[in-house]
């Protein structure tokens, strides 16, 4: 059997970090994934040993730039768990909306991605047209497009006034009406179902096996969510449903996507109707943090953050460990890819979740002959798209 | 002024490299892209290779094990290029300038010409600072 090897990466653009993926490919098809990572490694556990607990909020934002609130609400909630203490409301709202906007934010960017992925450009157009006014509300809520730094320590940074509310109502409303027409677009195309549907399936036993997170593991029928199980924020207060799907191919994890932005609006709008035409306290003062540990969980876009902290009464963590969701999905590759083309390969990486950071190069070349051949993520892409031009044709 | 650098100012065609970044450099240069902010309209287009590239943009801090990989990017590209420093990662080494796994500022590594701060830059600065590069040449 002829075996090629296209090494993916090592600056793959489909995650928080640059990581290097080889596949094994016998003709077009997938028969093994190897998987390296370390490539965008910049050590935050031990720097945030050399910071002030405060700090440590603005430095966990920057681990990922698009859960770049998911890490401090965890990490916050960590370290309220080692002290003990409750935020006041209206700061557990205000830490809802933020949190609801990102995955908002977070989930259009992936469907813009996956229709460029699938060539289907125009999808990538409308998608991040729409999600420019969600950015301008960031903007306007927390003072910057992306690194919020709304929360601290003991509750929110900034407090959200009733201008700035009937602002975001009228963005949500236009949000609600363009992304149900998204969704009908997408889900409804026939050439979009025969690229999808059963393509990178993971199975129920798959998700226990690896232990997948968020909405790679609710696609395949695995009913979890930290928001729900293990309430915190005023996630509690709220009503809303944690989507579910039953195949787990990437069609699903679409479909979980879209469906969760309109759960994501239906809390906030609930979140606004609580906080309006109200005054509140939004922080809860923390003047020194007693020796001892804390663990905080949070939803984040991708999945499950978990970051662990200890305390010996100084103003430092002395250790601070984070696990991020991709961590554990990542490795879910090898079962979704292997079977599959390489045109498939680019919707079943994306599928786990893209932070698109750069143009991708691959190479190719034959195990047998030592013949080197250059391919870019471009041509992967490219194909991909060939494979849809095609399907559209027959 | 020469026949390259005429034809430089044309259209640039930009390269992106992320070294070590957090990704959100790398959304607001994608940002740059959509109907909103259209970098088109300058001539610039992202392209996928070095090989192809007038531009180079870099994102984040150059760790160790990326350090090779940046330098054998600039060798890559055909001169006359720019290096534009995309973000405080890019410019300074940010909050991240104390870590073990930081090989140096990006200056210290290849030569750049255009350093854009903020964390992150919007879409708006980075064209402003692409724009102001291209009346440099003129």
């Amino acid at each position: 059997m002829k075996k090629i090897i296209v090494p993916l990466g090592p600056d793959h653009p489909l995650f928080e970090e640059p990581e290097f993926f080889i596949l094994h490919c016998d003709g077009e098809n997938v028969v093994d994934v190897e998987w390296q990572a370390g490539y965008n490694h910049r050590g935050i556990e031990k720097i945030s040993e050399t910071k002030h607990w405060d700090q440590v909020t603005f430095l966990v934002e920057r681990i990922c730039g698009i859960c770049s609130n998911s890490h401090p609400v965890a990490y916050a909630n960590a370290v309220e768990n080692l002290l003990g203490i409750d935020i006041p409301e209206r700061a557990k709202y205000i830490r809802t909306i933020i949190s609801e906007m990102e995955r908002l934010h977070s989930h259009l960017l992936w469907a813009g991605l996956a229709g460029h992925f699938l060539g289907y450009n125009t999808v990538f157009m409308w998608v991040w047209k729409y999600r420019e006014p969600l950015l301008d509300m960031m903007e306007m809520l927390t003072g910057n497009r992306n690194n919020y730094s709304m929360i601290k320590i003991g509750g929110v940074r900034r407090d959200i006034n009733d201008e700035q509310i009937k602002a975001l109502r009228k963005t949500l409303d236009t949000l609600k009406t363009q992304n149900e027409m998204l969704t009908k677009v997408v889900l409804d195309d026939p050439v979009l179902q025969a690229r999808l549907v059963n393509v990178g399936v993971l199975t129920k036993k798959d998700i226990k096996d690896y232990g997948a997170v968020g909405p790679v593991a609710r696609a395949s029928g695995v009913d979890i969510d930290v928001r729900r199980d293990n309430p915190y924020a005023a996630y509690s207060f709220i009503d809303w449903k944690v989507i579910t799907r039953e195949n787990g191919d990437v069609f699903d994890k679409a479909v979980v996507r879209l469906l969760e932005c309109f759960e994501s609006i239906k809390i906030i709008q609930q979140c606004l109707d609580r906080i309006e035409n109200k005054k509140g306290e939004i922080l809860n003062e923390v003047k020194e943090i007693p020796p001892g540990e804390g663990i905080g969980r949070h939803e984040a876009l991708r999945g499950e953050v978990f970051h662990y902290v200890r305390s010996d009464g100084t103003s430092s963590p002395i250790r601070h460990k984070i696990r991020a969701p991709s961590y554990v999905n990542v490795p879910t590759f090898k079962k979704s890819c292997i079977g599959q083309t390489i045109s498939d390969v680019a919707i079943i990486l994306a599928g786990v979740d893209p932070c698109y950071c750069c143009t991708e190069r691959v190479s190719v070349y034959d195990a047998n002959t030592r013949k080197k051949k250059n391919v870019t993520w471009t041509e992967i892409v490219r194909k991909s798209q060939e494979k849809t031009k095609k399907l559209k044709k027959s | 002024m020469n026949i390259k650098t005429r034809a430089l100012k044309k259209s640039l065609w930009v390269y992106h490299l992320s070294t070590g970044s957090c990704n959100n450099c790398d959304i607001e240069i994608l940002d740059c892209l959509s109907p909103r902010f259209d970098i088109e309209r300058f001539g610039m287009v992202l392209v996928g290779s070095p090989k192809h590239a007038d531009v180079l943009l870099i994102t984040g801090i150059v760790t160790k094990k990326n350090l090779e990989r940046v330098k054998e990017v600039y060798h890559e590209t055909p001169k006359p290029c720019f290096v534009v420093a995309v973000g405080t990662c890019a410019c300074s080494g940010n909050m991240f300038r104390s870590g073990y796994n930081m090989a140096g500022p990006l200056k210290n590594v290849i030569p750049v010409d255009v350093f854009i701060p903020g964390c992150p830059p919007g879409p708006a600065a980075i064209i402003s600072a692409v724009v102001k590069l291209l009346n440099k040449l003129k």
